[in-house]
């Protein structure tokens, strides 16, 4: 259990920039998701960390103590890959085993402390079985107790669920972070699905580019994104965004409303006439696709509607809707960075 | 119409059955006519008086002639050579392969010039090759030994003697050694290929975990490296031993099996025999002896290698 810092933590492979400056500070116990799309340098920047890759610039440091130049071995810091990576050679209980050997705990040791991860993870009837012989999900879970054996300063995750099964994923999701709740060591969780993200980590930091454009709580990135990009990635769908008075005009389609419905903002609100081009089923919810046609170009918006207000909705239609003020969010057009001046 | 024109479509390449036996063709005929029927007519040699003046199969002997050879004193000592060679060509050749694999597969400047010159002494024809290690060793001029007096190892008042030469070729052990050496010069290319490409094949992912999970350079060739690299390297000795153990080239351009019999190998002695000698039936005899050991030994390889396959990934 340890602090994370990196401090201007850059990584050029000839000309190309994977990380270009990110300074990132992960307290003692927190749980930290890296979220970016793919090519973003959230895996370049993960690799750093665990001393994999040696970074162009900048400094890391773990639990206070500067380890920017040494070896993954010297850093105590366990990693969970996103194929898992078990030794296909070894059984089980010799895969959780494997970084105890390195560094030459006596035999009772070892499986006093095998045991008690296998217990966490509640695998001791796979312990004789080989990798080749486990399903996805107990493939995970054996990974998981190699990297809790050694109480590492620090876990790494990348994207550990991306290649189980849709269904057993959630469960999964609650798992991961019930463990870590358990045993509070500081993580770093790489990953492309904002679900997971939103809703594992304490705080996210999203890249692209080899920048981090913005680092807060899930709620924060939510509700007060940083620029245009965190406002388009993190949301499904993402936030609506329209051309006004020289600015950009953002809000979360779950504020647009019909005026008729009784949730709508009725004063201080933007009201925007819309032309429904499509109603779409979401479950517990429908997504209507609009178009504002008096614009000078067309611009298209998307609603996200309880069922009761659906109803009243045709396609083809004209209509009404509104968003209250206070959920607008202003973005300037030409750098894309939020503007904080809301009123004017 | 349309549909006749469809079926018109259906040519050779869509009937597998076919296609199969046409593909196997050329293949099965080659087996047929240049491994199988030669393997019968010596099986068949071995139990006549056939010589090469009089190569009728009619004055059967029985096992006369498998007598007559192992009676002979050169038997036991080409068999032991052979064994010799065989394993000590064997175990260089798969430590020196996958020490290249491991330094191959990582990235390092001229490795392309690495991989040009490692792979040389197999796009090497026999006879060149053989005149560089005739001269290597020279009795006279060897530069080996050159170096070796240059560096006070050789000559008189050193370590390896008085005599300015070593006569590698000259010599039961030396020359041994040398038999091997070249063999592993010349069959370690094509060993290394096999064992790199199954290193290739490993996945990243497990020796970046190692290396996480704190494991050095020893502990992951041994514990990581080559128990994944297992089936691959059996089938790097399979070939390599085969290749090595019915070789006669190297022999016979180097020691010639000498002084007296003492670096004889089995393929030789048959060929030395049977051809030169004119001992048709005794030469058969001779080859015949290797052929148990050549069958075990692919056998052996094969079980290991999928036993060790079906340990694997496989669920």
């Amino acid at each position: 259990m340890a602090t994370l810092e990196l401090r201007g933590i850059k990584k050029h492979y000839g000309s190309i920039h994977a990380v270009n400056g990110v300074d990132v500070v992960v307290a003692e116990g927190e749980f930290l998701a890296i979220l970016g799309p793919s090519g973003c340098g959230k895996t370049t920047l993960m690799r750093m960390i665990a001393g994999l890759e040696m970074p162009s610039e900048g400094e890391i440091l773990i639990g206070g103590k500067p380890v920017t130049h040494l070896p993954p071995r010297a850093r105590n810091v366990s990693m969970v890959f996103q194929s898992y990576a078990l030794y296909p050679n070894m059984t089980v209980a010799k895969n959780i085993a494997f970084p105890l050997k390195t560094r030459g705990m006596p035999q009772a040791e070892r499986d006093a402390k095998v045991a008690w991860a296998v217990g966490i993870m509640g695998i001791g009837h796979l312990l004789h079985r080989r990798p080749a012989r486990l399903s996805g999900g107990e493939k995970q879970k054996v990974a998981l107790a190699r990297a809790l054996v050694r109480n590492p300063a620090l876990f790494i995750f990348d994207e550990p669920l991306s290649s189980l099964d849709a269904q057993v994923r959630t469960m999964a999701r609650g798992e991961l972070r019930q463990l870590h709740d358990r045993t509070g060591v500081t993580t770093v969780y790489v990953t492309h699905d904002q679900l997971e993200a939103l809703g594992m980590g304490d705080r996210i930091a999203i890249m692209q580019h080899g920048r981090v454009h913005q680092l807060g709580t899930p709620q924060e990135l939510y509700d007060d994104p940083a620029d245009t990009f965190v406002a388009a990635f993190l949301g499904a769908p993402p936030m609506n965004m329209l051309e006004r008075d020289g600015r950009i005009v953002g809000f979360r389609a779950e504020y647009l409303l019909p005026s008729t419905s009784p949730a709508a903002a009725q004063d201080d609100a933007l009201s925007l006439r819309m032309h429904i081009s499509q109603l779409e089923f979401l479950g517990a919810e429908w997504l209507v696709y609009g178009e504002i046609e008096n614009a000078a170009t067309p611009q298209k918006l998307l609603a996200k509607v309880p069922p009761a207000v659906a109803a009243t909705l045709r396609v083809d239609e004209q209509r009404e809707f509104t968003v209250a003020r206070s959920r607008l969010r202003y973005f300037d057009p030409t750098t894309g960075l939020r503007v904080r001046d809301e009123r004017g | 119409m349309s549909e006749a024109e469809a079926s018109s479509r259906v040519g050779l390449g869509d009937r597998d059955h076919m296609l199969g036996w046409l593909m196997l063709g050329p293949s099965l005929i080659y087996i047929a006519a240049l491994v199988g029927l030669p393997f019968f007519l010596a099986i068949a040699l071995s139990v006549t008086s056939a010589t090469v003046g009089d190569p009728s199969i009619h004055g059967f002997v029985g096992l006369g002639n498998f007598v007559q050879v192992l009676h002979e004193s050169a038997f036991p000592l080409a068999l032991r050579n052979s064994v010799i060679v065989t394993l000590g060509t064997l175990i260089l050749t798969l430590v020196l392969a996958t020490a290249e694999s491991e330094l191959l597969v990582r990235d390092f400047r001229g490795k392309r010039l690495l991989q040009i010159l490692l792979i040389l002494p197999w796009a090497m024809p026999v006879s060149l090759a053989a005149i560089d290690w005739l001269w290597l060793l020279d009795s006279e001029f060897s530069p080996v030994d050159w170096l070796l007096r240059h560096m006070h190892l050789l000559g008189p008042g050193s370590p390896l003697g008085p005599a300015n030469h070593l006569y590698y070729y000259g010599k039961e052990w030396l020359g041994l050694g040398a038999i091997v050496m070249i063999n592993v010069w010349r069959l370690l290319p094509f060993a290394t290929i096999i064992v790199l490409a199954g290193r290739t094949s490993i996945p990243r992912d497990i020796f970046e975990q190692a290396q996480v999970d704190g494991a050095g350079f020893f502990r992951t060739l041994f514990s990581i490296t080559l128990p994944a690299l297992l089936p691959i390297l059996m089938v790097a000795s399979m070939f390599t031993a085969l290749l090595v153990f019915g070789d006669m080239a190297v022999t016979a351009l180097t020691t010639r099996g000498g002084p007296g019999y003492a670096t004889q190998v089995l393929p030789y002695w048959a060929y030395l025999k049977g051809i030169d000698g004119g001992a048709l039936s005794e030469g058969a005899a001779v080859a015949l002896f290797m052929f148990p050991v050549l069958l075990v030994g692919a056998i052996l390889a094969l079980r290991m290698a999928y036993r060790t396959d079906s340990q694997g990934d496989r669920p």
